[in-house]
């Protein structure tokens, strides 16, 4: 993997995007979930992070955005340093978040609103924040959905629209956590092609193994607070086919 | 799309109920919001019979103009009067004064009847008035008419954020009572039964501060630092004076024949 890594650096000569050292963090009654961890995000690359329920993955991701504060250990984000609340409403402007339930993002009444609500958070001008809105509905095929009441769309719909949320900041970087969740394998294909179709570099949380296969260039694995390079799950396409199939 | 304030207990989905465009949906919603209180302040301090008569007249022909779906306002006009029907009845045996009739013995004053009577048609005049001009206004509508005539954001949010979230949280309470149920749960009068809704209630609570964190952390992660967006600019046009002096003119008159 490092050998890797390092090939990728060199081919685009740049620091990684995301750069953690010796992260831990522990609640208070469970113990440590991250122990001494160290991680690269380079751009364009696609991680698969994997790892039993309750192994810490949506911490990690939350201590990088700044949701959580570390109890020991370095983030660099974007060259710079990163400790303080302060320092982290740039990351979070630059890192797109996708949460587990997108009716935890889409707060808005409306669609267009909650599109437009992190492009007005950044500084824009309604005018520029509504274009950029409809721009990034229209980009993934969700024209039409501008005046619909968020909480009446349906799950597919709602992932679709908390993604396109997330993407009209222009983040450089998707955290995306269990974004095949509950979806049919309509809305998930299409969700899939998206994501394929997305230059960022990204960190997919997911039990969806088949899914992972398809998007991730790279995977670790967190397992007792310890962040590893794992094998991919091959493609196995049979195999996929035969979990679906109901006995 | 105007859809109306509606719901029905714990699901909002009766936002999608459409209503009829009418003359009312003209008006801008700030409008209907400042006319629909000044109109509640007059009828409610005004006692004379005559003029609350004619508040109540009043709010039958904004009710009419409005073009308000004749059973669901009658189901809710009548909601509010079962309501009152206890305070109603008793009001007339309970007030001392001249006494009109006599019911198993205790005699029902002149005063209490009219005390009554003012009070129905007080409380069915505003209702009537609130469900022509604030009820055909979606929720999301009223809030951002509130936030622009300087309602106290925090009053505001926390209605958006209940018009947004009251429906998950009551799936979440849904679920587990089908849950509860799918274990043979049966609602009873003993201590399990109490026992069991208690949890159910606690755990609804502790979800919703769950949820609320996570909401919270969502927004966070979008560059939410304590500023809301109002989108749309809202307008007074000439149908809005119009109606504000028209308005006016008949609040006038309800405070006159007050003062004869």
């Amino acid at each position: 993997m490092n050998h890797q890594e390092n090939s990728i650096n060199e081919a685009c000569g740049l620091a990684p995007l995301l750069d953690i050292r010796g992260l831990s963090y522990r609640y208070p009654r469970r113990g440590p979930v991250l122990d001494q961890v160290d991680f690269q995000l380079h751009a364009g690359e696609r991680v698969a992070l994997t790892g039993p329920n309750g192994a810490g993955k949506t911490t990690l991701l939350h201590l990088l955005v700044g949701l959580k504060k570390a109890k020991a250990g370095q983030i660099r984000a974007f060259g710079s340093e990163r400790s303080a609340e302060s320092d982290f409403v740039e990351v979070r402007a630059r890192a797109g978040f996708l949460f587990q339930d997108p009716d935890d993002q889409l707060f808005c009444p409306t669609v267009l609103e909650d599109v437009a609500f992190g492009p007005l958070n950044q500084g824009k001008s309604r005018a520029e924040a509504l274009d950029c809105a409809r721009q990034t509905l229209a980009s993934l095929g969700l024209d039409g959905f501008e005046e619909r009441i968020t909480h009446q769309l349906s799950g597919g719909e709602k992932r679709m629209v908390s993604l396109a949320s997330v993407l009209a900041m222009e983040p450089e970087v998707l955290l995306l956590d269990e974004p095949s969740n509950a979806l049919d394998t309509q809305a998930r294909q299409r969700l899939l092609d998206t994501l394929l179709s997305l230059p960022q570099a990204m960190i997919i949380i997911s039990h969806d193994d088949d899914f992972l296969a398809q998007l991730a260039t790279r995977w670790l694995r967190l397992e007792n607070a310890q962040l590893n390079p794992s094998e991919p799950v091959c493609e196995r396409p049979l195999n996929g086919l035969a979990e679906k199939v109901p006995a | 799309m105007p859809q109306g304030l509606e719901h029905s207990g714990t699901s909002w989905k009766g936002q999608q109920l459409k209503h009829r465009q009418s003359a009312v949906d003209r008006l801008d919603p700030r409008a209907r919001v400042v006319a629909v209180s000044a109109f509640a302040l007059v009828v409610v301090l005004s006692s004379d019979l005559m003029a609350l008569s004619l508040a109540l007249a009043g709010s039958l022909l904004l009710a009419l103009v409005a073009r308000l779906n004749l059973k669901r306002t009658l189901r809710r006009v009548i909601a509010m009067d079962l309501f009152m029907l206890f305070l109603i009845l008793m009001l007339p045996f309970t007030t001392p004064g001249e006494p009109i009739f006599h019911v198993a013995g205790l005699p029902a004053s002149q005063e209490g009847l009219v005390h009554a009577l003012q009070i129905t048609l007080k409380a069915n005049a505003v209702v009537l008035a609130l469900l022509a001009l604030v009820g055909t206004q979606t929720a999301t509508t009223l809030g951002h008419a509130l936030a622009h005539l300087r309602v106290p954001d925090k009053l505001v949010h926390l209605m958006l954020f209940t018009v947004r979230y009251l429906e998950v949280i009551g799936q979440e309470y849904k679920r587990m009572r089908r849950a509860m149920q799918a274990r043979a749960f049966v609602l009873r009068a003993n201590r399990h039964s109490w026992r069991s809704i208690g949890y159910l209630i606690g755990m609804l609570l502790v979800h919703s501060l769950e949820r609320s964190e996570r909401i919270m952390d969502a927004m966070k992660c979008r560059g939410y630092q304590g500023r809301f967006y109002l989108f749309d600019d809202m307008r007074l046009t000439a149908v809005d004076v119009r109606f504000g002096v028209l308005l006016a003119l008949f609040l006038s008159l309800l405070i006159g024949l007050h003062l004869l």
